[in-house]
């Protein structure tokens, strides 16, 4: 059987100024796959991930979503997001944490459109996925910032997303939820078939869940199955970083 | 005053167009405020203002333009500046606020050229200034009430893109949303509310109807709906009370109108304080 790419990126090369932030992507990914992405700050993980939603443009190269060119893709509501900088918003904003979760739905509803049952049943789940049933009535700019990233996350998978990109989603998520946070995400992905591609400075964690392995700085450093990842060997990996990793896994 | 509006046309004129104002007015001004774009109701208020100068003006050299009803005008005057402001703001990317006061002083800059124009005030438009019981005909209850109908199935239609934009907009983007026609939708509501209300609150008054009842619920509201809800409470509580005072006073209801939601945003503010102890 042929395998199916829910991403791929060929020859990508993206510039916000002159110099190129990512230069010459090549990366597959296949459907099932739970991808980590690595990468040092400011390697351009953040910028990979917005171009492959159609936020920015790469200036070369080729993207393609589910066998689409990404200039005539259109199945957004196909693609969850949790982005790096989720909790930014005005936290004045009057919206309580079911009000935002159901947004996640406006795409798949699609305009003009009112939300059903099924829709109302589908939030409370994912609400409740995340552990904050509890808070469903409350605003979300009354919950702290670890709270705040779980509905977002709750927000992404609403709408069961067949690729779901999430972009340091656990920053500020307390270590018990972290760990239920990655279960939760190894059971989307196992049970329900989800493609993950999730950003995260948390080599050891993610390495016993995830399936594949891609390291960025500029350029794609590594590709391939997680095991050959741990076949590297920490040396590798320390080099990759500029610094030993040691000293990473203390800051976070 | 409530004998009075079943025995005079124009009252009734005026409480109906009150009430659909107090409505429309809030409730696009929870969206306006969330968005942080406040300032665009001023903006496009003194461009109506132009507008009706405009038909002022024409109606006075003009005899074919004398009976035309200066809503009409300033409407479109309303909707263009709504159109420029989009413009401006896709122009200005880093600098978008900057759209309202190029806008605001355009406005201002042609409503003198054609006041001075008309040679100067009269009593008409100090109606449109700060509003009147008395200047809103039938057609003008009719043309507000087609527009608040507009406005309302259209907030009830783009509900959630509305909201999911106003919360997010990135992520409205990356949902695939239409945000740039749901946007253009939007302001041109607006510029139409604004037009609408002229006859009641006045051109000068408008963005205070849109504002201060948001201001006041979004400090009580749990959730976005409810502060809708307060919203427009808020707001016809004001409009009604304040048309009420106006005729029992013989005062402008723009004042009288702007006053009482200032008066229920320090309410909420002081009930709020009380409630933390
Ligand atoms: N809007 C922007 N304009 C110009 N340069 C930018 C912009 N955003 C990011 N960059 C630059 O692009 C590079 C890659 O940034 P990016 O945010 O993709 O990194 P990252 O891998 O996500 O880092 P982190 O781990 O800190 O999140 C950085 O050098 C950054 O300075
Ligand atoms: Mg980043």
């Amino acid at each position: 059987m042929k395998t199916e790419y829910v991403l791929k990126m060929e020859h990508v090369s993206f510039r916000y100024e002159k110099e190129n932030v990512l230069e010459d992507i090549n990366l597959a990914v296949p459907k099932g796959a739970f991808l980590g992405l690595v990468g040092p700050n400011g390697s351009g993980k953040s910028t990979l991930l917005k171009c492959v939603l159609g936020l920015l443009k790469p200036q070369q190269g080729h993207i393609s979503l589910f066998g689409t060119p990404i200039e005539s893709f259109k199945e957004w509501h196909r693609i969850g997001f949790v982005s790096q900088k989720a909790n930014s918003f005005n936290s004045g904003f009057p919206a309580t944490v079911y009000e935002v979760v159901a947004s996640g739905l406006t795409a798949k509803r699609g305009m003009f459109r009112f939300f059903t049952k099924n829709d109302k049943q589908a939030v409370s789940e994912a609400i409740e996925a995340v552990g904050m049933s509890a808070f469903a009535k409350r605003n979300i700019g009354e919950l702290s910032g670890g709270q705040q990233q779980r509905v977002f996350i709750a927000r992404a998978i609403v709408s069961k997303p067949e690729l779901l990109i999430l972009d340091e989603p656990t920053v500020g998520v307390d270590v018990h939820h972290v760990q239920s946070f990655y279960n939760m995400l190894e059971e989307l992905n196992e049970h329900l078939g989800i493609t993950l591609i999730l950003v995260t400075h948390d080599i050891g964690t993610i390495t016993e869940k995830v399936t594949h392995v891609a390291c960025l700085n500029k350029h794609l450093y590594f590709h391939g199955k997680a095991e050959e990842f741990e076949k590297l060997g920490e040396d590798a990996l320390s080099k990759f970083y500029g610094h030993s990793l040691h000293v990473l896994s203390h800051q976070h | 005053m409530f004998e009075a509006i079943w025995q005079y046309e124009f009252l009734r004129n005026a409480f109906i167009a009150g009430l659909l104002i107090g409505f429309a007015a809030p409730l696009l001004g929870v969206f306006i405020v969330v968005r942080r774009l406040s300032l665009i109701a001023d903006a496009l208020s003194h461009v109506t203002l132009a507008g009706i100068a405009a038909s002022l003006l024409l109606g006075k050299n003009f005899p074919y333009f004398t009976n035309w009803n200066p809503l009409y005008i300033g409407m479109g005057f309303s909707v263009l500046g709504s159109l420029f402001i989009e413009k401006l703001r896709a122009v200005y990317k880093h600098y978008q606020e900057l759209a309202i006061p190029i806008i605001l002083s355009g406005g201002i800059g042609l409503s003198v050229i054609f006041i001075s124009l008309a040679d100067g005030f009269n009593t008409d438009l100090f109606s449109y200034l700060f509003g009147s019981v008395s200047a809103v005909s039938r057609q003008d209850a009719w043309t507000i009430f087609a527009i608040a109908c507009l406005v309302t199935a259209m907030i009830l239609l783009l509900y959630k893109e509305l909201f999911l934009l106003s919360f997010d907009e990135e992520y409205a983007v990356i949902s695939g949303i239409r945000a740039k026609l749901i946007h253009f939708i939007f302001i041109v509501l607006v510029a139409l509310v604004i037009a609408a209300s002229m006859r009641i609150v006045g051109v000068l008054l408008i963005s205070s109807l849109m504002t201060l009842p948001v201001a006041a619920s979004i400090r009580i509201a749990k959730g976005f709906k409810q502060a809708i809800v307060y919203s427009v409470l808020f707001g016809e509580i004001s409009v009604v009370v304040g048309l009420l005072l106006s005729y029992q006073l013989d005062l402008a209801p723009g004042g009288t109108i702007v006053m009482l939601a200032v008066f229920i945003l320090l309410a909420t503010l002081m009930w709020n304080k009380w409630k933390r102890g």
